[in-house]
């Protein structure tokens, strides 16, 4: 099966680069899964999961947001922020869940409470993530 | 001949001073190197967001972006980037230098100009040649948070939206090595879409949710990721330049050093001659 170049970096570093079967990736209306020779796309992500698939081996990276590009041979993922699987970690996720409800709830400005909201939904995913990876193990 | 004591002095202020341009090399060489891993680690990102946005410029989309339009030119905007704090050798006036020339450009033209300053330097040196400045941060320290240089950047970006400025120059510091840095101006818009062989074709993406979300996120985004570049390469050039500059700073107070050493010890060894001559002296007068 033919495969396509994968590369994801977010503003702070280089997350993967390499070969991949298949992405599977939070697009903003729905996840979406990617091979090669996919047609052009490009779409917002939402914060969640992309999975990078090749043979029996698959990379998890979780990212807050960001945009997915991909041309026939190759897909490109600029990530707001992203983590490894490995650095995360469940009780800050908890922390940063429990902040956002928080300033949801004490409700500033109009400004302040859409930030907060932005957060709530990242910590979620967040969370969502990382239990998700502790049941497969 | 100044007496011996005067030089003494002297050179013990020599001395100080060389102390202080010393520590300041040491701490800007281990702050370079972090510097220089923060502009490699932000590199990747910069470089793609630049691809993908080359990617767009040749899509036949039936959105074409403000920014990818070239328009008359009636006012432009620019973007200074400079370091907050001073020692750094001839980084900033080189800087300023190519930004004077930019806007006499402009003047000639009779175009106006709005600026946007980073860094105190830029600030105080923009506030005596009278041009109108809409923004301005400053204070982002040795690790500039991207969130921080949003606000200022923003500003332009609205006024490019609500048709202020025709044009967005970005004029920063470039990184060549430890030895070198150089200014450049870049063009931020209209966006200079780098040859891509997709050019040729015609095609067009696939737009999640639609072209105009999509595309207006990227580009506020690459405009970002640029002046945020710029900004983290900055950092990095003005530590090596002021590495650069202390050490020569202490090199010239060590050759200073020996220079007046050497007087030092002429004035000495003429103040005992003279003593022991006048002894001598007096002892045959005497005899």
């Amino acid at each position: 099966m033919a495969t396509i170049s994968v590369e994801i970096v977010s503003a702070e570093r280089e997350i993967f680069s390499g070969e991949a079967d298949m992405v599977v990736a939070a697009a903003e209306s729905g996840d979406v899964g990617i091979a090669a020779g996919h047609a052009a796309f490009i779409s917002r992500l939402r914060a969640g999961e992309i999975r990078v698939l090749n043979g029996d081996e698959e990379d998890s990276i979780f990212v807050t947001g960001g945009i997915l590009e991909v041309q026939p041979k190759q897909i490109t993922v600029l990530a707001d922020t992203a983590e490894r699987s490995d650095d995360m970690d469940e009780a800050q996720a908890e922390d940063a869940r429990r902040r956002a409800e928080e300033m949801m709830a004490g409700g500033g400005g109009e400004i302040d409470l859409a930030a907060a909201q932005r957060e709530l939904v990242q910590a979620s995913a967040r969370l969502h993530y990382i239990k998700k990876l502790r049941t497969k193990r | 001949m100044a007496s011996a004591k005067e030089i003494r002095t002297k050179i013990k202020s020599i001395q100080n001073t060389q102390k202080i341009t010393k520590a300041m090399e040491m701490v800007a060489a281990s702050k370079m190197r972090r510097a220089q891993d923060r502009m490699k680690a932000t590199k990747p990102y910069a470089q793609k967001m630049r691809e993908m946005v080359a990617h767009i410029a040749a899509a036949n989309s039936e959105y074409r972006h403000s920014y990818l339009v070239d328009r008359p030119v009636k006012r432009v905007g620019v973007i200074v980037i400079s370091t907050d704090r001073g020692l750094c050798g001839g980084l900033n006036s080189n800087l300023f230098k190519r930004s004077i020339g930019v806007l006499r450009e402009f003047e000639d033209q009779e175009v106006e100009v709005d600026v946007c300053l980073f860094g105190r330097k830029a600030g105080s040196f923009f506030k005596r040649l009278n041009c109108n400045i809409v923004s301005e941060a400053s204070g982002l320290g040795d690790a500039p948070e991207i969130n921080d240089i949003m606000g200022a950047i923003q500003v332009m970006l609205n006024a490019h939206a609500e048709g202020k400025i025709d044009r967005l120059l970005l004029i920063q510091n470039e990184f060549v090595n430890t030895m070198t840095q150089q200014s450049e101006t870049v063009q931020l818009i209209p966006v200079k879409a780098e040859e891509d062989e997709l050019q040729a074709k015609h095609w067009d993406y696939i737009y999640e949710p639609d072209a105009k979300d999509v595309i207006d996120g990227v580009m506020t985004r690459y405009i970002e990721s640029l002046v945020y570049q710029g900004v983290v390469e900055n950092v990095a050039c003005e530590m090596a330049a002021r590495m650069v500059a202390m050490k020569s700073a202490s090199d010239n107070a060590g050759t200073l050093i020996g220079e007046l050493q050497l007087v030092y010890n002429k004035a000495r060894q003429a103040a005992i001659t003279q003593e022991i001559s006048e002894i001598v002296g007096g002892a045959a007068a005497v005899s």
